[in-house]
């Protein structure tokens, strides 16, 4: 007997381009067209996975994107991915996969021992079991995450790339299928454009599994015209193999494109996925519906399967699950099922069917000769991991709550059960629409929209096609009406036939013979089975939301497609409740699983955020810098020689700043241009410090607060003329005070007529500092840049190697300095020629290393000193602070914590020894062998070697430090384990008088 | 989400930045500036804020685009936006 499980013809595949593929090291033969379900299940192969608990053998259950069980590892090495759905995924020549949660192989998996021992695995296990003692927690979760798991995550980057689209469009519609097709055609008539989109690589929806049609045409021609047809119009854009994913506030949703995974390798120009955002004016939901299963004994046997699932594979793909097929259902559409399977060569051995009464639906499979037993139910499935041997049928007592009479046995290899139809509403419920219970056909459909959205066709429990189609070109028309195209309206039909699931005998739970513990499983990839459900009830947790999770029913990647509508219905029943009284829980996005990548898209690696360099990057580059990333910007690090450490490099940058003039790179500082005539009264009302009687071509150092009174920030402000202010920022906060100022402009101080507008890029900047420094702009100016002409804290706008610029007479350093401002695209220029006229100067650049070990030597703060926790009084600026005027944050310095007098304040740190480094981050302590936990008397903020002052220095926030000079404490790193002996000291260490700077 | 600047037209969220509650002022500055103390209204207005449940006056800057502040109402469940006005101006809408 063959082995091969495909029909001698027909589906809608390519039979004449096979495709190799592995699962689990076997090599097959699938065709173009196929899913690597499908191909599967062609070449018999019926175990994919091992379950998430209990380890049983499961197969494919689907034909869609609601599969629980048929999950595989796809792809080999930085592409594979774990959890992927069998069902959707498109053969490709080449393809390789693997069953997963499985050790050492999906058919002799040691965990599988759980399943006998599953009546000691019951919902909530873990909880209980493993709570005790706590600190165990760590070493059980190890074990049981080997245990279940699921697939493997890639452990190397991601080659692929992935993109993001932005688009607007009229009217959105989610779902190709026949009312899908018929809205996007009706709204595109009018004018509107139009995005139809579609999960599946072919528009159709549910008929591409059919064999149904429509007008005279076979359905999928007519699909095929229609196809055309809106392709061929320009207000119309078709996005197959994409996925609405998430339905958000505002009509926004997310799309998740698919474009290069059926492909081996996506292309050079094609990303492998794209993540659309669309703003749509008006939607519609077009989603269709899902089969439900039946819950009865054993309903996991790889081979039980949604009956649409297989009348699909049939039709579609040439391929028949089974050859013998036991069809159980509890409605009429499984009958057209039956009688597809049939064309396809099946033998049906019989069809069970819960109901009563016989329908006309029937009547078509008893002409075939095909049994039909109703008021039975198939309440168990034999088999193991090679599949289903056959199935247990047994009558209905009269009151239908119990089995009766004698064991019906019946051999065949392929269950169908078909429980009804559940209306896809996660993108309705994810809109916010509220959800009304149909008794009648068992199932939540849309009831109240809240965005600018209508449903039509099967996702509102609309089952026939006529209907479907009629709806969908009425709900099309609507949609663009509702964006403004007036004279939209719907598009005619062809006539079709109208078959529905007739009436629909719920059956929540399938009865079982007295004394059997058959597993009925509710959730299939959860492991879920109805006794969980009850157990829950029974220990309390009588919320859905709550039986959600301790049970985990419909919490896996399937989100509960095929169970959550069984599994609420059976706590209505535990609970005596009735259904919309229990409720259900929240639908979220994303309604299949979307990858990282397309959600991070081009923004990852160094793309992450964007990377700013000076106009002076190149020069840096050519003079051999190592750059260090601060914030956004790269900044020159230091600037190594051959033969140098890089210590060395630093001390050398170091000393030549203080002994003759270095340059360094200012840019990156913010620049903020304020212009106006409130100007000098706004920064007055800015800073803690006055800056209303600045003179014209003055500079002054100042302070901002936050509200709360901390300290946010700091830097020079130059007054250039009675209206016309430049102020500094720190490089990290630049934004943030630009963004403070519109505020308090825009927001508090509307009546301040002022202007603030960020330079920081426009300007380049660069220190230059030493003592030579004054001789050095002297040579590349005629300005006064005289101790006279151009005193401490001075500014001038002056031509500086003939181009216009500015010169500041500011220190960072400590030295005699200047910063020289001209225009970023002069940078270059002005930067090359003074380094070239200060060469018998002894001129050579710095970096940031260097300016750092200076700042420290002065005790200038920074960032880390700036830590949103100091106070201008920590930090040694109490002196500076007004109190003749009020500005930002003065109210809250005057609160009691600010008046403490064992603050942590800014202090100097020398090493006692002269030897021992002084720890980075170390935490200062007064005996670091003594009891832990130890009081946390400061933190080391700054340390470094100072090549001036030839010892261990560092700066610290301390309790009360400015009444501690000359303490001996400890800096201890926990972290290193360092310790150094440290003396307190001021933070103004080197030239405390400020003589060098002023000279 | 789109919100709707008054000098842009509807933008998409990530242009925006959520700058606080709008109903909050700022408590005038004492005439003199010694008396400017800490005190019970100063504190309220620094660390008390509503969470109200339902529709609330917010104030939104349009940080990557004209970097104006401006009102907006926003209904703190559903996140519709019934008006957004400039600073000056009164919000409409909502049920308030």
């Amino acid at each position: 007997m063959s082995r091969s499980y495909r029909t001698a013809e027909g589906g809608r595949i390519d039979r004449s381009k096979p495709l190799s593929f592995t699962f689990d090291d076997v090599r097959y033969t699938g065709f173009q067209g196929d899913t690597l379900a499908s191909a599967l299940l062609a070449n018999g192969v019926k175990l994919i996975a091992r379950s998430f608990k209990y380890h049983r053998p499961r197969g494919i259950m689907s034909a869609g994107p609601e599969e629980p069980c048929g999950m595989v590892q796809l792809r080999e090495g930085a592409r594979t991915e774990p959890n992927i759905r069998a069902t959707q995924v498109e053969l490709f020549d080449g393809l390789v996969a693997s069953s997963q949660n499985r050790w050492p192989s999906v058919k002799w998996d040691v965990n599988s021992i759980n399943n006998l021992f599953n009546r000691m695995l019951p919902a909530g296990f873990y909880y209980k079991t493993f709570m005790w003692p706590k600190a165990m927690w760590m070493t059980y979760e190890e074990v049981i995450r080997h245990a279940a798991g699921m697939g493997r995550s890639a452990d190397q980057p991601d080659p692929d790339r992935y993109e993001h689209m932005h688009a607007y469009c009229d009217v959105l519609v989610a779902g190709g299928g026949p009312a899908g097709l018929m809205a996007a055609k009706s709204a595109a008539d009018s004018g509107a454009r139009v995005i139809l989109v579609d999960e599946n690589p072919e528009l159709g929806g549910y008929l591409r599994g059919r064999n149904q049609k429509v007008g005279a045409k076979s359905a999928m021609d007519w699909v095929a015209s229609v196809h055309v047809e809106l392709e061929a119009m320009e207000n119309v854009t078709i996005l197959s193999r994409t996925t609405v994913a998430s339905y958000y506030d505002h009509n926004m949703l997310v799309l998740n494109e698919h474009t290069g995974d059926h492909l081996p390798t996506a292309d050079g120009w094609t990303p492998r996925q794209r993540n659309w955002k669309v703003w749509a004016k008006q939607v519609v939901l077009a989603t269709g519906s899902i089969e439900r299963p039946l819950v009865f004994g054993n309903n996991d046997v790889p081979g039980v399967m949604l009956t649409n699932a297989i009348q699909a594979y049939a039709n579609q793909y040439g391929v028949t699950p089974g050859r013998n097929a036991v069809v159980f259902t509890n409605n009429d559409s499984a009958y057209e099922a039956v009688l597809d399977m049939h064309d396809a060569g099946m033998r049906i051995a019989a069809v069970v069917d819960n109901r009563t009464i016989e329908t006309a639906a029937t009547k078509p499979v008893r002409e075939r000769g095909i049994p039909v037993f109703h008021n039975h139910v198939v309440f168990n499935v034999r088999g193991n991991k090679h599949g289903v041997k056959g199935v247990e049928i047994m009558a209905l007592n009269e009151a239908g709550d119990h089995v009766a009479g004698s064991i019906i046995k019946m051999d065949c290899d392929v269950v169908g059960m078909s429980g009804g139809w559940t209306p896809t509403v996660h993108l309705f419920s994810q809109s916010r629409g509220k959800l009304r219970w149909m008794e009648d056909i068992t199932t939540f459909v849309p009831d109240v929209s809240f965005q600018q959205e209508r449903s039509a066709g099967a996702c509102k429990a609309t089952w026939g096609l006529n209907s479907c189609l009629k709806e969908g070109a009425k709900a099309g028309a609507e949609a663009a009406k509702a964006a403004g195209f007036d004279t939209a309206k719907p598009v005619s039909s062809p006539k079709s036939s109208d078959d529905g699931m007739g009436e629909i005998r719920a059956m929540w739970r399938v009865p079982q013979p007295p004394h059997s513990h058959l597993k009925r499983f509710v959730d299939f990839q959860d492991d879920v089975a109805a006794s969980d459900v009850e157990l829950a009830i029974r220990e309390g947790y009588t919320s859905i939301e709550h039986t959600k999770r301790y049970t985990t029913l419909g919490m896996g990647t399937d989100q509960g497609k095929t169970s959550n509508v069984n599994g609420l219905a059976i706590v209505s029943e535990e609970l005596d409740k009735p259904i919309p009284e229990v409720g259900h829980t929240t639908f979220r996005p994303p309604y299949t699983a979307v990858t990282m990548g397309a959600i991070t898209g081009t923004e990852r690696g160094h793309h992450f955020s964007p990377t700013r360099r000076s106009a002076l990057h190149e020069w840096h580059k050519q003079a051999g810098a190592t750059f260090v990333p601060a914030g956004m910007w790269m900044r020159p690090q230091y600037y190594q020689q051959p033969g140098e450490s890089m210590w060395d490099a630093i001390y050398r940058e170091t000393l030549n700043v203080r002994t003759k003039v270095g340059m360094f790179d200012v840019s990156p500082l913010g620049k903020i241009d304020i212009q106006g005539p409130d100007s000098a009264e706004f920064l007055n009302r800015c800073y803690i410090n006055g800056f209303g009687k600045l003179p014209v071509g003055k500079c002054r150092y100042g302070v901002m607060l936050r509200e709360d009174g901390m300290v946010f920030d700091d830097g020079t402000t130059s007054r250039l003329s009675e209206n016309h202010f430049m102020m500094t920022t720190t490089t990290a906060k630049a934004g943030p005070v630009l963004q403070h100022l519109e505020y308090l402009l825009d927001v508090i101080w509307p009546e301040l007529n002022v202007h603030v507008v960020s330079v920081t890029e426009e300007w380049c900047g660069m220190a230059v500092a030493g003592p030579n420094s004054r001789e050095l702009l002297a040579r590349c100016t005629d300005a006064d840049i005289s101790n006279e002409g151009l005193p401490f804290m001075g500014v001038a706008e002056v031509d500086i190697c003939g181009v216009p610029g500015r010169i500041y007479r500011i220190s960072f350093s400590g030295e005699l300095a200047y910063e020289v401002g001209v225009s970023s695209d002069w940078g270059p220029h002005v930067w090359s020629t003074l380094m070239e006229k200060g060469q018998d100067l002894g001129v050579a650049p710095y970096g940031t290393e260097a300016m750092s070990i200076m700042r420290i030597e002065k005790g200038h703060v920074v960032g880390a000193e700036l830590n949103g926790r100091t106070t201008a009084d920590d930090l040694g600026f109490g002196g500076m602070t007004s109190t003749k005027k009020a500005f930002i944050g003065q109210r809250s310095i005057t609160k009691p914590a600010f008046l403490e007098t064992d603050r942590k304040q800014l202090t100097g740190l020398k090493s006692v020894d002269g030897k021992t480094k002084i720890p980075r981050g170390a935490q200062i302590v007064a005996d670091p062998k003594g009891r832990i936990p130890m009081e946390q008397l400061g933190e080391v903020t700054a340390n470094c070697y100072s090549p001036n002052l030839k010892e261990f220095i560092g700066l610290a926030i301390v309790k009360g430090a400015r009444d501690r000079k000359g303490d001996r404490l400890w800096a201890f790193s926990p972290l290193t384990k360092e310790c150094c002996e440290v003396e307190l000291c001021s933070p103004h260490m080197y030239d405390p008088e400020g003589e060098r700077l002023r000279g | 989400m789109l919100i709707k600047c008054p000098w842009c037209g509807d933008r998409a969220l990530q242009e925006f930045s959520y700058q606080g509650d709008a109903t909050v002022a700022r408590p005038p500055e004492p005439a003199d500036p010694a008396d400017a103390n800490w005190d019970d209204e100063w504190y309220q207005f620094v660390y008390l804020r509503d969470d109200p449940k339902g529709w609330h006056d917010e104030v939104w800057h349009h940080i990557q685009g004209c970097r104006k502040h401006f009102k907006a109402r926003r209904h703190t469940v559903t996140h519709v936006i019934a008006d957004t006005a400039p600073m000056s101006e009164e919000l409409k809408g909502g049920d308030k």
